[in-house]
Formats: C-alpha cells, structure tokens, sequence
C-alpha cells in the first residue's frame, strides 16, 4: 500500500492531490506549513497556507497566497486538506490530507508549549504521521517557558545593576516575536535588531499583542546602553552593530541551549533553553494522541526516534527530505549559526 | 551544594577572567571552610579516587530513565559530556535536598568504595531523588573524576589572595602536593603566619612558553642557557629529612615507581630539591619514548623492566639547598649549586649538560641534531632569571623541533566533546597501504571554527554508514596530520602508533591518491628506532 505522502526529489508530494508540501524546488501547488525561509520558498505557482500565517508567507515568498482557515476542508483532486495550529510561530499549521478514508498529518515544525503569539497546538487523528524530529534525544526536555522567562529577566536586571547592555540572541522569524511578547517592558527599554522589524510590523499588523519596543538606533546604543534588553539574530553576534552598545552579556535562547557544550561553542554568556520545537516527551505525547499506525520522521535526531519507535513495536521510518543535503544540511546538528528553533 | 552550584554557574558562565575572580572571591569569603577546601580541592584539579566506573553510571542512569543502552550513547554523543548526559537523562528529583558540599562528598561519594555494587547503585539512585539540575551534574563530575570549568590554578590562586593578603605565589607554594580537604588545611592555607615548608611538599613548577617569535629576537646570546629539551616526565625530586619524595608536574607522588632514582637521592645532603626530567636512558642517550611508557603506569616494577628500562632522573635546577628555598636567586648561581650538589652523585642522578654556542644560527644547527638525540628541541633560560611559578612569558623558552607530518585521508568521524558536542571532530585517518588505506591516527581537529563547520556539514553528506556514533565517510578529504614521534605496535592494524596526532591543516589541493603510503611511515619509524 503506498502513502498519501511520499518523499520526491522535490519535496513531500501527495499524489492523490497533485501538490507538494513546503517544496524546494519549484512546483505547481504548494502547501506551506509556515513562514521560515526553509519551508516558505518562492518560485512555486500557486501557494495555499493556513489564513493566520498568509501575511507573513507572502513576505517570504513575494507572491499572492492563499489562505485556509485553521479547520476549514478545502477539496483539492482527490484529497481533502485542511490546516491545523502547529504553534511553531503565527501562523504554523499541520496539514490533514485526506484520501479514500485515510489520512495523513504533515506536522511541519511544531511545538506544544504556550505561545501567546501562536494558537495553540491541536492533536490531529491519522493513519499515517509525518512529524519533525528536531529534538528527537531523551536529553532534550523543556523547562517551563514561564520559568526561563523569570530567568531572563534575573539576568536582564543582573545586568542592568553591573551596567551591561542585555543582547538576547534568537531567530529573527517567530522566535524574536514570541519573546517579545513575553518580556515585560516595565523593566527596562526592549530594542530589537533590523532584521527583525519587518516581522514584529506583520505581527502587530495582525493583532498580536507586543509590548512597546521598537527597533534599535546608533543614538539608542549611546543612550541606552547598559540598561536595554537588545533582541538580535545570532549573526549579530561578534559583528560591528553590536561592539557599538559597550560592555554586554549575551544570551541566546535556543532548544540547543539545553546541552552545555552547544552554547560554549556559540561563545555566548547565558543560554536560555526556550525553543520553537517539540521536545521528547511532546514528540512522543504527539505521537500517542495521533493514534497514527505509521510514524515518518524528518529532521535531526530522526534515525533515533525511528529506532526507540520500532523497538516499542510501532512502524516508524525516517523520511529523506531536502533538509539533508541542501538548505537544510545542519538539520541533525545544532545549527552552526542560525537556527529556525 | 547550593553555594558551590552558584560558583560553578558563575565560572559556567562569564567568559571574561576579571568576573571568574571575581566569582572565586565571592564564594570564598562566604563559603563555610569545610565546603571552601573541597572546592578548592576541585577546583585546582585534584581527584577523588574513582569509586564508581563510567560504564556502571551510563548503566543504571539508563536503566533509571527507562532508556536502552543504545539510546543512552546517542544522547552522550549529541551532548559531548557524560556527567551531563545522566543528569540530563535521568528523571527529575522526587525529595530535593539541601547538601553541603563536604556533607555531600563524606555521606554520598567518600562511602561509595566502602560498599557492594548493589549498595554502592542503591546510594546513587538515592542521590539522584536528592539532587536535580547543575548540582546532579557536579555530583557527576566529583564522581567520575575531571572537573574542568575553564578557569586556571592561578586565577583561583589569586582570588585567595585577594581574600587572605597571602601572597599568590606563596598559595600556590602551599596548595602543592598533597594536602587533605578540609577546614583546618583551608585555615591554615590562608593564614598570614609565615610556615616552614613541610616535609614532602614539592614546589610549584616553573613552566616555559613555546618559542614562536625568531631566536634572534631574544637580543645576545650570552644572556641565555641553553639544554636539550627532554622527552620524559617532568618532576621534582626532593631530599629532606629522613625522607626522600619525587613529584611529577601533575603533582602525583610516584616515588615507588623509581626505586633507582629513590636509592640515589638517599646519597644527596637533606634539604635538597632538584627540578629535572625522568627520562628511560641507556648508555649515555635517551631510550626510544615507548620504553618510559612502560615504566609510567607500572606501580611495582619488576626487575626485568629495571633491566630493559632503567630510568635516570636529569636534573636542570636547584630550588632548595641546605634546606633553604632558593628559587629567588638567579639561574646562573642556582646550576653552579646544582653542579656542585650533584657532582658525586650516584649515576642515576645527572645534570642536563648546557649547550655551548657563539650565536643564534649555532643554536640552530643544533637544534637539528634533536630527532638523531631523541630530544624534543632546546630549552632557553635566561641567566639572570629566578624559578618562577607557574607558566610566563619571557624567561624561560621551549623551541621544540619541528613536528612530523603526514598527509592522510578522512576514513571515520565522530562527534567531539566540551564545545564541539554535537560537531564531528574528531577524525580517524589512513594512509595507503596498496589499494587499501589503513587507519594510522585518530586524531582531533586543529582546524579553525569555520572549517571544522565546514567538514562536519561535509561529513553528513559524505556518509556511507553509522556505527553508533561513528560515521565512515566517503575516503575523499585529504589532511596533513603532525606528530611527535612513531613506534611500532601490535594493537594497532597498520603496526605503527602516532605521537600527539592532531590534524594541522586541511588539504584541499590533494586528492585522496596523494596521500602517503604506509611504507613511508615503517621507513621513517626505523630511522627513529635506531
């Protein structure tokens, strides 16, 4: 029996539908589980997305999309498809495909922490379960976000009282806006990198609660410096922008954080294990609650959960995507520079 | 622990040297004495004995979490430490409590030698219902031993200085050999009184810096002493009272382990300490490395390894003479003690002849003569300079001959420790030997940031199969390899054993067919062995 999902050169493809999801390599139709830039690609023909992420799919890939609202069944050849929240970042859906009575579910990336900017994730029932495993290893468990949050603002003040700049290294795309919703701006003045200001403009375009913060200026590394908390992508990390801002502790928050030796070799002060992704636990929860008789496994520590799968007796396979090779080479390693985590 | 676990987040995590001090300061004017002298203990890298294997830990780690031995190594590999690993694997603590750091190590690490394997299990799945997060890790590291958390002796050393006004390098004289842990040590360690030196306390030792400027840059060559650089162990022998001690640099006591040596400092005056080499020596010259190799482990010798490997101590200064500290006064009047002292010494005791040269490019074409001479380079010493502490920059200089090297082909791969967790690093690599290669050294990276990135996003591609944790790659990348030294040895498939392999630069202009062939290094492996 084949699956409704298959893994092609071009991407994951489903037959019975005619349509790739987040392909890399230009197709007819296709499906976008969300806005990062290894999954948003442009060149494609026609793009179809879940509704609360169109705004932010559109800006990666230059090109009119369409939105589904999460829920909404959407006929498409033989297949029924329809958007779930994947709680990634705004916007991230799970795809349901529905063919002849079976169904499979795409996760995409995924999350089942709290994220006040991303509705929440829904558990969805299939036959056949193709789902990120990013941080598929026993080792990664996530503290409670609430708990890393009160961490980062000890360290803001620890800061603030030694006189250092706070630079917070993360994601530019949904990680930098999720943190942003989370600091409270009560403490001191929030600044955020260029890179990032074209998505917090999508996200408060959207109705997505932001506290004030805006983007930083050369005056404010003058005038603020030793008291702002400065969001920054990790490639501002050691650049010239940031030597500007004077005396500065640098944390990143990452799922990567959670090993020691990861954030030694980043050379970063604090780590802060927040991620976008599953953890063990939540990638095992998902796949409990899926009921799935068959789990494909893409990214990072796959051959792994595959292998802890098959020895429980379940069916479980890792699924080559273009993650491994192309764009996505580092995916079953902390990402050497940045991460979509 | 919480006291320590604070300290340890703090070294963790400033990366500036002034905040590490900083830290130490701050926990030893605070920190109970009974706790501080156990941190010291760990801090300045003293051991525990191991009373526990790292092959029991993984095991009822991984049976406490519930996951199979194969996935255990997964995650150990992913994370590059394995105290860290378990205390990341195993599952949360269910009565957290409170332990000291002296309370912890006397009720949950000193006992565990005492007891069965099923007693000794049951007191750690105890410790881990006790501790969660950093202090189960430390927990980890205090058991299996290797506590590193990037800071040197001489930071700590100056932090206790700043807390008692002793002078750093009176610490450092009174932190070496061994001492016990404990309250009234840590007192007596930072009291102002001034104390005798006791009776097998060795001095610091006085370390030179690799020469990398040009020779000639040291300005005239009558300023400077020149010796053969040794290729043995670096220790301190020491004469005193009644009792006679000798001291390897990482402060181990091995007296026993040199019965000769110890026969023949018996003859020196009491109140004699002498810095020089243990060096495996016949005839008048060095023995190949490999014959003091079998004498380093060995704690009761055997009469045939004194026969085949009879060792001599080469000393090359004088720090203590008629019981008086003399470590002030200048080189040149410490070797004329030195000589004298050991000029109707038995055999075993010898002293490292200086070089005689008129001018730079002498010393160098000496130099060369280091392979035919089994040394390892030239050491140059100021004459003016006193015996230092520690590792400086500017009296003393090591210029080592030149390493050997070999280009030899990636064949496997495998994830590093510490900051490259997680990274591939640490490559096996061959040579040809007909239409095959042979592996000939494992060896870690000394490439730049950026291209251990790079090979390591190559290495995922280039996978032909996994074996656990290691990967056997497509044999394409061609590095140069350098090396101290080759010996024969029958453990190793192509026969031959590297010295200090480390991989010096990557390749990119060879192929795989350019690589050297094995007869190459069996050539250059005879030329050394005779």
């Amino acid at each position: 029996m084949s699956r409704i999902v298959q893994a092609t050169s071009a991407g994951l493809y489903c037959e019975a539908g005619g349509f790739y999801i987040d392909p890399w390599r230009p197709v007819a139709h296709a499906l976008i589980t969300h806005a990062h830039s290894d999954h948003a690609r442009p060149g494609h023909g026609a793009y179809l997305t879940a509704e609360p992420g169109l705004p932010l799919v559109r800006e990666r890939v230059g090109a009119p999309v369409e939105g589904l609202p999460y829920g909404e069944r959407r006929r498409i050849g033989a297949a029924v498809v329809s958007f779930h929240p994947a709680a990634h970042m705004r916007g991230a859906a799970q795809a349901r495909i529905e063919v002849g009575g079976r169904v499979a579910v795409v996760t995409g990336d995924f999350k089942r922490d709290d994220d006040p900017t991303a509705d929440a994730f829904e558990p969805v029932p299939c036959h056949e379960l193709i789902m990120e495993s990013t941080f598929a290893l026993p080792l990664y468990r996530w503290p409670d976000a609430s708990e890393i949050v009160r961490e980062i603002h000890d360290w803001w003040r620890e800061n603030q009282e030694a006189g250092r700049t706070s630079v917070l290294l993360a994601y530019a795309v949904g990680k930098a806006q999720r943190l942003l919703a989370l600091l409270n701006p009560e403490q001191g003045p929030i600044l955020y990198h260029g890179a990032m200001e074209r998505f917090v403009e999508l996200y408060r375009a959207a109705d997505v609660s932001l506290p004030a913060a805006r983007k930083a200026t050369a005056d404010d590394a003058k005038t603020l410096r030793g008291r702002a908390l400065l969001l920054a992508p990790p490639s501002a990390h050691h650049s010239p922008w940031l030597r500007k801002w004077g005396a500065c502790s640098v944390g990143f928050a990452s799922g990567w954080m959670r090993v020691r030796g990861a954030r030694r070799r980043r050379g970063a002060d604090r780590g802060f294990v927040i991620s976008d992704h599953a953890d063990w636990p939540a990638l095992l929860q998902t796949i409990e609650e899926s009921g799935a008789e068959w789990v494909g496994l893409t990214h990072g520590y796959g051959e792994a959960l595959a292998r802890y799968l098959r020895e429980l007796g379940r069916e479980a396979d890792v699924v080559r995507t273009a993650f491994i090779g192309e764009a996505g080479a580092e995916s079953d390693a902390p990402p050497a520079r940045e991460s979509a985590d | 622990m919480d006291l320590f676990v604070q300290l340890y987040r703090r070294l963790d995590q400033h990366t500036r040297t002034n905040d590490k001090v900083a830290a130490l300061e701050d926990y030893f004017r605070v920190a109970p004495r009974e706790d501080a002298a156990w941190a010291l203990f760990h801090l300045v890298g003293r051991r525990l004995p191991r009373a526990v294997s790292p092959a029991e830990l993984r095991a009822w780690a991984g049976a406490a979490s519930g996951l199979a031995p194969w996935l255990v190594e997964e995650c150990y590999a992913a994370a590059g430490d394995l105290a860290e690993t378990l205390a990341l694997l195993v599952p949360p603590a269910a009565t957290p409590r409170a332990w000291p750091l002296s309370a912890l190590i006397e009720h949950r690490i000193r006992p565990l030698r005492e007891l069965s394997h099923e007693e000794r299990r049951a007191r750690i799945e105890q410790s881990w219902h006790e501790l969660d997060g950093d202090a189960r890790f430390l927990y980890h590291k205090m058991l299996t031993g290797g506590f590193r958390v990037g800071i040197s002796r001489a930071l700590v050393e100056r932090a206790l200085s700043r807390v008692s006004g002793v002078p750093a390098a009176e610490l450092a004289r009174r932190l070496m050999g061994d001492w016990p842990p404990d309250a009234s040590f840590f007192e007596r360690l930072l009291s102002t009184e001034e104390r005798g030196t006791p009776n097998l306390q060795p001095y610091p030792f006085y370390l030179a810096y690799p020469l990398e400027q040009a020779v000639s840059s040291l300005g005239d060559p009558g300023d400077w002493q020149a010796e053969w650089k040794w290729d043995g162990i670096r220790a301190q022998a020491l004469r005193r009272a009644a009792s006679i001690a000798i001291w390897t640099r990482g402060e181990e006591l091995v007296t026993e382990r040199y019965p000769e040596i110890e026969r023949a400092l018996a003859a020196l005056p009491e109140g004699t300490a002498l810095d020089g080499e243990l060096l495996a020596w016949r005839e008048d010259r060095p023995l190949p490395f490999g014959a003091m190799q079998r004498r380093i482990g060995r704690l009761r010798v055997s009469s045939d390894e004194l026969r085949e490997a009879p060792v001599i101590f080469m000393a090359y200064d004088l720090l203590e003479f008629n019981g008086v500290d003399i470590r002030a006064q200048p080189l040149s009047e410490r070797r004329a003690r030195l000589e004298a002292v050991l000029q109707r010494a038995p055999e075993e005791l010898k002293v490292s002849p200086t070089l005689a040269f008129p001018d730079w490019p002498a010393l160098a074409a000496l130099r060369a003569e280091s392979r035919a001479r089994r040394v390892e380079g030239i050491m140059l010493k100021r004459r003016d300079s006193p015996y230092g502490v520690g590792r400086e920059r500017g009296a003393w200089w090591k210029w080592k001959v030149d390493p050997y090297t070999v280009d030899a082909v990636l064949m496997y791969a495998q994830a590093g420790h510490g900051r490259r967790a997680g990274l591939h690093t640490d490559y096996t690599l061959g040579v040809w030997n007909g239409e095959t290669l042979v592996p000939v050294a494992k060896a870690y990276s000394g490439l730049t940031d950026r291209e251990l990135e790079e090979v390591d996003r190559w290495i995922r591609r280039h996978t032909i199969e996994k074996h656990g944790p290691v990967r056997v790659v497509v044999p394409e990348l061609v590095f140069e390899i350098a090396f101290e030294g080759l010996q024969p040895s029958p453990r190793h498939k192509s026969g031959i054993a590297l010295r200090f392999p480390r991989v010096h630069r990557w390749r990119r202009d060879k192929m795989p067919a350019d690589a050297d062939r094995l007869e190459q290094l069996v050539a250059l492996m005879n030329a050394a062995q005779t």
